[in-house]
């Protein structure tokens, strides 16, 4: 396992490596994440100068929900996120190349072309959660550090598990793009805002069937010091890991029938 | 002892056509409907056939890439699918049209991945790169990105990158395609060598004729996913007669011509004499002939190409006499 990791640390290396010899390509890239993060944060500005809270959260409440789920998703989108470039490794034979190799397919497809470009998302995320937690005066006790640090790791597992499981089912069984991103994507706008924003029938389908409420709304409660407005019981806010490695395993279910089926059809 | 062994081995694909302007049907198509091949080890062995004919689905299927459709099927003792990741370790694989290597990275980078890849101890790894390096003159190019290096020169690596792991069998497909003369016999000739010790296995598809007759002594032709013939090159020309060109050119049209066994002429235009010559003719006879009815100006003798006898194959029509 060990030594795993250490080939896997080497490769990933390797990608860091190759991307930085396109110095002006990875600054633009580092601009672009900017203009980007910027576009969705402004969104979240705007709504805030018509109103003064939103589902009884204030602008810096629902920062800090938002920097919670955005860190989440630039660490997925970072190491994850570049499956959805599936139908490329098939056509240009690198799915066949990492299959005659003695390493783990995904692990391969993943450490080979892990995201360095958007690497930006990470940190403006992260900027953006610390900068929310001192505007919104939340006293650092360890229980809320151990569920800052928890939570966008959660959320990275879990939107990882999304990219995953939407890409291999948009590749081999729907042959389209526009599900693996409206499901992804979608769950992603909708973690950035507090539930209670949210109609009912919208919060049942994103916020619980698919389990998006747990990946940065319900563990930001415990770091507001709140209680869910919706009524939820507290425990509800620790869910996360549990949520995230049932996402993880069915993403890994999905993933491995995906690889069976070209095996068998070559397609 | 057998390093390959495969029997009855079957990959059916299911496609869907259009019929109509919604509809789809779904039609089963057999890229490989039955091949049986027994490879020896320390075997260099040919496979060939037109395109479509079910070569790289046969290779994708021996390397573990793709679950047969049915037969039975060993490499190096195992059950490639199953045991993809053990196998892995034991053959070595050229996509002639696909890159192993790091793109953006040194050459020198994409070896000492690999290396961590395979798990290959240092000192042995060093022996085997250095050898390569010798071999296929690698140090000129090493430490340059993958990207920027010419097709010979990446072919080059792509072979070392290949071999690093010590593998039994080298499975090639199509290692020459693209290649100028110098690069492809660059190419040959290490195959050949590499060939000659006798503890690599080499599996090789090509379209060019003079890769199977410089390194191959057994092809296997597959034609619509069966085999049509398993033997010797010069077995296969024998049995479909064909036919080598001989073009000479002299000063005069000659009042005599030469007529062996064997020997057709073609066409006359001038000076210039086209000559069919059976494998067998005597086209030595044939060339001191000619010489001596006038001043030979230019000589060529052409090889008959692969595709030509392949075509005949699957028609199964002998040679025009």
């Amino acid at each position: 396992m060990a030594e795993r990791l250490r080939i896997y640390r080497e490769l990933v290396r390797a990608q860091v490596r190759g991307q930085a010899s396109y110095r002006l390509s990875f600054t633009l890239d580092l601009l672009g994440n900017l203009l980007f993060f910027g576009s969705d944060l402004l969104a979240v500005l705007v709504v805030f100068r018509q109103v003064p809270a939103l589902g009884g959260f204030t602008l810096r409440e629902t920062l800090v929900v938002f920097g919670l789920a955005a860190t989440g998703f630039a660490l997925s989108d970072l190491f994850v996120g570049n499956i959805e470039r599936m139908k490329t490794y098939v056509r240009t034979g690198l799915l066949d190349a990492v299959l005659i190799r003695p390493l783990g397919v995904l692990g391969q497809l993943l450490a080979l072309d892990v995201g360095v470009r958007r690497i930006g998302r990470v940190v403006y995320s992260v900027l953006l959660l610390v900068v929310a937690l001192r505007a919104a005066d939340v006293p650092l006790t360890p229980v809320r550090v151990l569920m800052l640090v928890l939570t966008p790791l959660c959320g990275a597992v879990f939107f990882g598990a999304f990219f995953i499981a939407t890409s291999t089912v948009a590749f081999w069984w729907v042959e389209s793009g526009e599900l693996s991103s409206s499901l992804t994507y979608g769950g992603r706008d909708f973690t950035a805002y507090p539930m209670p924003v949210y109609g009912t029938w919208l919060r049942r389908l994103f916020g619980f069937t698919l389990g998006f409420g747990f990946v940065a709304y319900y563990p930001s409660l415990v770091v507001l010091g709140r209680a869910d407005p919706l009524g939820g019981p507290a425990w509800l806010s620790w869910t996360g890991p549990a949520v995230a490695a049932l996402a993880a395993a069915a993403a890994w279910l999905i993933w491995r029938t995906g690889v069976r089926h070209y095996r068998s059809t070559g397609s | 002892m057998n390093i390959i062994e495969a029997y009855d081995l079957r990959k059916e694909f299911d496609i869907r056509v259009r019929a109509g302007r919604f509809k789809r049907e779904r039609r089963t198509v057999a890229a490989v409907a039955g091949v049986d091949l027994v490879v020896q080890r320390g075997e260099m062995l040919g496979y060939l056939g037109p395109n479509g004919a079910g070569k790289s689905t046969t290779l994708k299927m021996l390397t573990g890439v793709l679950h047969p459709s049915g037969g039975r099927v060993s490499v190096c003792g195992l059950a490639p699918v199953p045991q993809r990741t053990t196998l892995a370790r034991r053959i070595g694989v050229v996509f002639g049209q696909r890159s192993q290597l790091w793109w953006d990275l040194p050459l020198r980078d994409s070896f000492e991945l690999l290396r961590h890849i395979y798990r290959v101890p240092a000192a042995e790894h060093a022996a085997r790169l250095r050898r390569c390096r010798d071999l296929l003159d690698l140090d000129a190019f090493l430490d340059i990105p993958v990207r920027q290096l010419s097709l010979g020169q990446r072919m080059r690596g792509e072979l070392t990158a290949a071999l690093l792991h010590g593998p039994q069998i080298l499975f090639l497909d199509e290692p020459t395609i693209g290649l100028d003369v110098v690069s492809k016999q660059a190419v040959r000739g290490f195959l050949a060598e590499l060939g000659a010790k006798g503890d690599t296995t080499i599996v090789l598809t090509t379209h060019d004729l003079a890769d199977i007759e410089r390194l191959c002594r057994r092809i296997v032709v597959i034609d619509h996913g069966r085999v049509v013939h398993d033997g010797t090159i010069e077995a296969l020309h024998a049995r479909y007669g064909s036919q080598r060109r001989l073009v000479a050119e002299l000063d005069e049209v000659p009042a005599t011509l030469p007529d062996l066994p064997g020997v057709r002429l073609e066409s006359a235009e001038g000076g210039r004499l086209t000559f069919a010559v059976d494998r067998t003719a005597p086209i030595g006879t044939l060339v001191s002939q000619l010489t001596a009815t006038g001043v030979l100006r230019d000589l060529s003798v052409t090889e008959p190409e692969i595709e030509t006898v392949i075509a005949r194959l699957y028609r199964h029509t002998p040679a025009p006499r």
